[in-house]
């Protein structure tokens, strides 16, 4: 790996000015990312008020409520749906981005690029479009009645089938760019003596490429999870009222309900989540990194 | 047959991921006002609409000009870290790397909420120039990652052998460094741009009372009363979004910013 230009000329002693650079964009990631951030760790201790206001207290109500079934339901149900959408679009991205790897360049452009359009979709229209998809209108079902399988055209959403498609939808791109580096820098010495001692491909794929890659997979998994448990805007466009996530639930108490400690509670909860997850697949990737 | 499969395969997955896309492509051609598809008439009459209606046409323009201006904003942010970090030698400049990594890692909900709260606390909660800044603090790791990518690759003998030639940190600055990241940047630049553009969840939390943005205006008429105009605006987004990444892909390496080997390993 190169190391960064300032080995080469040596250590030598940082000009003052040269702090500008780093020191002005450092202030103002602190004054507008890390301030606010403490902000809302703070709040999430206060005290609501009726009417959408919060007085300072310290106070651990806003945790508490952590407790409520209702609460621990929707937590339920945001796991088991980030873990489902995850290990489904993992099942799927894996065997596409080992395959796409292996195609000729310009055909790996095409997708990322189509891939990255996806990816970079607003869940808004992600929601509108699969709900127009899942219509009675202009859906799917339209073309089971034209082929003759269906008699009358029916709308499938809203439904945990739509919601779970949708979700897939949005993570596999995301799948594929994650496991997109590790894929292309997989060795292919490793599946070509395989194939040479005379294993199908799809017995060098389950046999010797899957588990060579198993922490990707983990970590990738782990990433979608992740991912998924962010959707927000999915649940309320496609879902039913019981099928609404933690985020979900942090967007409706802070708007709707103007109740932003108890909002703030939930998002530090999530984002422990995340980190603490995030933080294991960092660990595994270093100790994958010092395996090899 | 391994081959009949893997193209099976790839029609399935191109089938599912362009599933959606074609239908609103063909709600957005109807000639009469619904939501049908296949498309009853064809025209380009939503397009029209999307231009020339006043609310979705001030939607366009606020989502355009807030994206454009966020991402100056990230890469204006970004550009002087990786410089720093690929120029010094100093761990703790690091931390400053974290900073910037960290909000798009985050739950968008939480970091949605933190400058709900934030710009609540400082009275600004509305003004149009928040979303601004939230965006391009939010996207500031799109623009962060190219740019450290794009120092990575410069060959460290060239501003040395600039150096040795008597050239000061301003003149390999211009004459070296910035023409050889510059691609990097513009590329950071067009990321932040099209996320900007599509985001929802920060916007509606800083100014999502006072200025619509696209999506924002698509999710209320997802709420209050179907229009084929958010077809059109739909397709517009996806359009902007494939052609942006096409001239990224054109003109950059977009295999190796996404983490591939080098074009020439």
């Amino acid at each position: 790996m190169r190391r960064n230009a300032g080995d080469a000329r040596g250590a030598a002693v940082i000009p003052t000015r040269h702090y500008a650079a780093i020191l002005v964009p450092a202030a103002a990631l602190i004054l507008l990312f890390a301030v606010p951030f403490a902000n809302m760790v703070a709040i999430s201790f206060f005290r609501p008020v009726p009417g959408g206001f919060y007085e300072p207290a310290f106070i651990l109500d806003n945790y508490r409520r952590f407790l409520t079934s209702f609460f621990t339901h929707v937590l339920g149900f945001s796991f088991f749906l980030a873990a489902l959408v995850a290990v489904c679009s993992v099942s799927i991205a894996f065997p596409f981005t080992y395959l796409l790897t292996r195609s000729a360049r310009a055909v790996q452009v095409c997708w990322l690029v189509f891939f990255l359009a996806v990816l970079s979709l607003s869940e808004v229209i992600i929601g509108f479009a699969w709900g127009t998809l899942l219509s009675q209108t202009a859906g799917v079902t339209n073309l089971l009645v034209a082929v003759g399988l269906m008699d009358k055209a029916v709308s499938l959403t809203p439904s945990f089938g739509a919601l779970l498609v949708a979700l897939v939808y949005q993570a596999l791109p995301y799948s594929v760019l994650i496991l997109y580096p590790s894929l292309s820098r997989l060795d292919p010495f490793l599946a070509e003596a395989a194939r040479t001692l005379g294993a199908s491909p799809v017995r060098t794929f389950f046999g010797v490429t899957v588990p060579s890659q198993r922490r990707s997979i983990v970590a990738t998994t782990v990433m979608v999870f992740v991912f998924s448990l962010g959707s927000y805007l999915l649940p309320q466009i496609l879902g039913r009222p019981q099928h609404w996530t933690l985020s979900v639930l942090i967007t409706d108490q802070s708007i709707m309900q103007a109740n932003l400690p108890f909002a703030a509670a939930m998002a530090i909860f999530l984002v422990a989540l995340a980190l603490i997850l995030v933080g294991l697949v960092t660990l595994l990737g270093r100790e994958r990194a010092a395996a090899q | 047959m391994t081959n009949w499969a893997k193209a099976a395969f790839f029609a399935g997955v191109a089938t599912f991921m362009a599933a959606p896309i074609v239908v609103i492509a063909g709600v957005s051609l109807n000639a009469k006002k619904a939501l049908s598809f296949p498309p009853r008439g064809i025209g380009l009459d939503w397009y029209q609409a999307l231009v020339r209606d006043a609310e979705w046409s001030r939607a366009l323009l606020s989502s355009v000009t807030i994206a454009a201006l966020a991402a100056v904003v990230s890469v204006a942010l970004a550009f002087p870290i990786a410089w720093f970090l690929w120029r010094h030698r100093a761990p703790w400049a690091r931390l400053v790397m974290l900073l910037g990594v960290a909000p798009f890692v985050l739950p968008p909900v939480t970091t949605a909420l933190s400058f709900l709260i934030f710009w609540t606390s400082a009275g600004l909660y509305g003004a149009p120039w928040t979303v601004v800044v939230s965006h391009g603090i939010y996207f500031v790791t799109l623009p962060l990652v190219t740019t450290m990518i794009g120092f990575a690759a410069i060959d460290p003998a060239i501003p040395e052998a600039a150096a040795m030639m008597g050239a000061d940190d301003g003149t390999i600055m211009r004459t070296v460094t910035l023409p050889l990241v510059g691609p990097y940047i513009v590329s950071g630049f067009a990321f932040a741009f099209v996320l900007s553009l599509n985001e929802y969840i920060v916007a509606y939390m800083t100014v999502g009372f006072t200025v619509e943005t696209l999506p924002i205006k698509i999710f209320n008429a997802l709420r209050y009363g179907y229009t084929p105009i958010m077809a059109s605006a739909s397709i517009f987004f996806v359009l902007v979004a494939a052609v942006i990444f096409g001239l990224v892909a054109r003109f950059g390496d977009l295999p190796k910013l996404l983490g591939a080997w080098a074009r020439d390993s």
